[in-house]
């Protein structure tokens, strides 16, 4: 299967270019900061500590998840054309559909295993602290798959960019904005209209589509477990229930769908 | 058996026509020389073959495949101009996931890391590689598979004298297996030996493409003979062939093809006068000047 041999290479080259090291270490390094800090308000709030622990690491995750599904994928098209390799490997008997989900699965499984060390170090020090036992670890799955959701999402982003762009130099350039666009700019353009609106029409019909209509906020609604929690943690939560868990469920897994059908097509008109 | 076969194809970008009314074929076996200046589409040509450049207009068959198809691509080894890798893996795990690719076993690349004399090299990174070493590995990759065509591009430079002929001995060898083999080159003289045609390529258009002797007889370029003497008689002689002396005691003659044989006939005549004959017939790097030169003039 010319698919698995691409990912095969893919997983090789991000090991060797300690892109595998990297993300892990990100994500180990934040979740325990965050967990351990997370965990001192517990006893005043009464909520299980591993939810705490779970909306700490999710509003992270908002924005370390599409960073390093971006930086894995800024390069993917670009820098082979760049380099001279893409015109060889398109020589062979395998398609860029093939060549592009190649590439796709072996970073989806580098951000995956980094997630899951992040998630394991965050549900084994919150047991260490509260010496708990029976906490419920759905959410936790939740925020596994959902992660690996919003981290495919951008990686089709990233590979649109490394495919229109051409040039990594370029390329990379273009991921930094779109990252602080989609995971900062974007809810700061939202509270400006909803604060200019007042509560009219715009934040009770249109405002609450807006929002689940990225990725990034999606993710955020879906993984704050509690009104209460994700009062604590983000104004614009709560307005997202217009919307619906359905909505949210959509918008996480339709992004990465359309973010690859849209860098295949990019990938079409590349000549290398 | 024709492999390759190449029918009024042309290439244009915007108003600019790089390739233009190409006809050509290689068959089975044989070996084929692309010649042309820098620019004179080469390259591009072969890049429509693979795939990789869409065809303006004209058809390219690879064993009655469209180019680009799985069934043309999984036929042809392709050595590009400046091959490039990853710089992070070792030739050897390059070489195996290209094997992988074409669906030959592992074990087939190992085996042409020996061929092209990397097997000792083959578990070092691709970054530690000279150009030469890089240019052994894309050797090897094209090979993979026994390819039914293969196309080399520019495929000795940055190679050493040594090294260009251990190439040429790998050419011969995947010719005589049944491959088609078109490489284009500027090393002329490496050529004239180890091809079995030339085909000459000059700002887009294919100007000639034909054996070695059958060149040198379209041209009607002069042979020149090359007749040493004993130092004394050096004047008699070229004063009777009407030749020109040059260092003592030779005489340096020059004649159509057609006429070659009488005038060796009457050098013989002159007996004991001469020490030895040279007939020096034009070179490759000649008849490549007088083609595309040509060409240009016809502009």
């Amino acid at each position: 299967m010319p698919v698995f041999t691409i990912a095969r290479l893919e997983l090789l080259i991000a090991r060797r270019n300690m892109w595998v090291a990297t993300a892990v270490i990100m994500m180990a390094l934040f979740t325990v900061v965050l967990t351990l800090a997370g965990a001192a308000p517990t006893g005043t709030l009464g909520v299980d500590p591993l939810i705490v622990a779970t909306t700490s690491v999710t509003t992270l995750s908002v924005y370390l998840i599409p960073l390093i599904g971006l930086l894995l994928s800024f390069d993917a098209i670009a820098g082979e054309a760049e380099r001279g390799t893409l015109a060889l490997n398109l020589v062979y008997p395998v398609s860029r559909g093939e060549i592009l989900l190649g590439k796709f699965l072996a970073h989806l499984a580098v951000l995956g295993f980094a997630v899951a060390v992040g998630l394991g170090l965050m549900v084994g020090l919150t047991i260490w602290q509260s010496g708990a036992t029976d906490m419920s670890l759905a959410p936790v799955l939740k925020l596994f798959v959902t992660s690996l959701a919003l981290g495919a999402a951008f990686l089709g982003v990233g590979y649109l960019i490394s495919a229109l762009a051409r040039q990594t130099g370029v390329a990379s350039g273009i991921v930094i904005i779109v990252w602080l666009v989609c995971v900062v700019l974007y809810d700061l353009g939202l509270l400006g209209a909803l604060v200019a609106d007042g509560g009219g029409d715009f934040t009770k019909t249109v405002f609450p589509w807006l929002l689940v209509a990225n990725p990034a906020d999606a993710f955020r609604l879906i993984n704050m477990p509690t009104e209460a929690v994700s009062l604590l943690a983000s104004g614009v939560g709560p307005a997202g229930g217009v919307s619906g868990f359905a909505g949210q469920i959509t918008s996480i897994l339709l992004w990465p769908v359309i973010a690859l059908f849209l860098a295949w097509q990019a990938f079409l008109r590349v000549e290398p | 058996m024709t492999v390759l076969k190449i029918n009024a194809v042309g290439k244009t970008y915007g108003t600019l026509e790089t390739v233009r009314d190409v006809n050509l074929s290689v068959n089975a076996g044989e070996r084929v020389a692309l010649l042309g200046h820098n620019g004179a589409g080469k390259t591009t040509l072969m890049r429509m073959i693979l795939g990789l450049t869409p065809i303006s207009a004209g058809m390219i068959r690879v064993l009655g495949n469209a180019p680009g198809s799985k069934a043309s691509r999984s036929v042809i080894g392709y050595l590009p101009e400046s091959v490039a890798f990853h710089a992070a893996l070792t030739g050897r795990e390059q070489l195996r996931h290209f094997a992988r690719l074409k669906s030959v076993k592992p074990r087939a690349a190992d085996d042409l890391l020996d061929r092209v004399g990397l097997s000792d090299a083959a578990d070092r990174k691709i970054r530690t590689y000279s150009k030469g070493m890089r240019q052994r590995i894309g050797l090897a990759q094209a090979l993979l598979g026994r390819p039914k065509l293969a196309l080399l591009d520019e495929p000795t430079s940055g190679l050493d004298p040594i090294s260009r002929h251990q190439f040429y001995d790998v050419v011969d060898e995947l010719a005589q297996g049944g491959t088609a083999v078109l490489l284009s080159s500027h090393a002329l003289t490496e050529l004239e030996a180890r091809t079995d045609r030339i085909a000459i390529m000059s700002k887009g258009r294919l100007v000639a493409d034909s054996n070695l002797s059958d060149l040198r007889h379209a041209a009607r370029l002069p042979i020149s003979v090359n007749v040493t003497t004993h130092s004394k008689d050096a004047d008699l002689v070229a004063a009777k062939l009407g030749g020109q002396r040059v260092n003592g005691r030779s005489v340096v003659l020059t004649c159509q093809q057609d006429d070659k044989v009488a005038m060796l006939g009457r050098i013989a005549g002159f007996g004991d006068l001469i020490k030895d004959i040279d007939v020096i017939p034009a070179s490759l790097e000649v008849l490549y000047r007088h083609y595309s030169a040509a060409e240009q003039e016809g502009e």
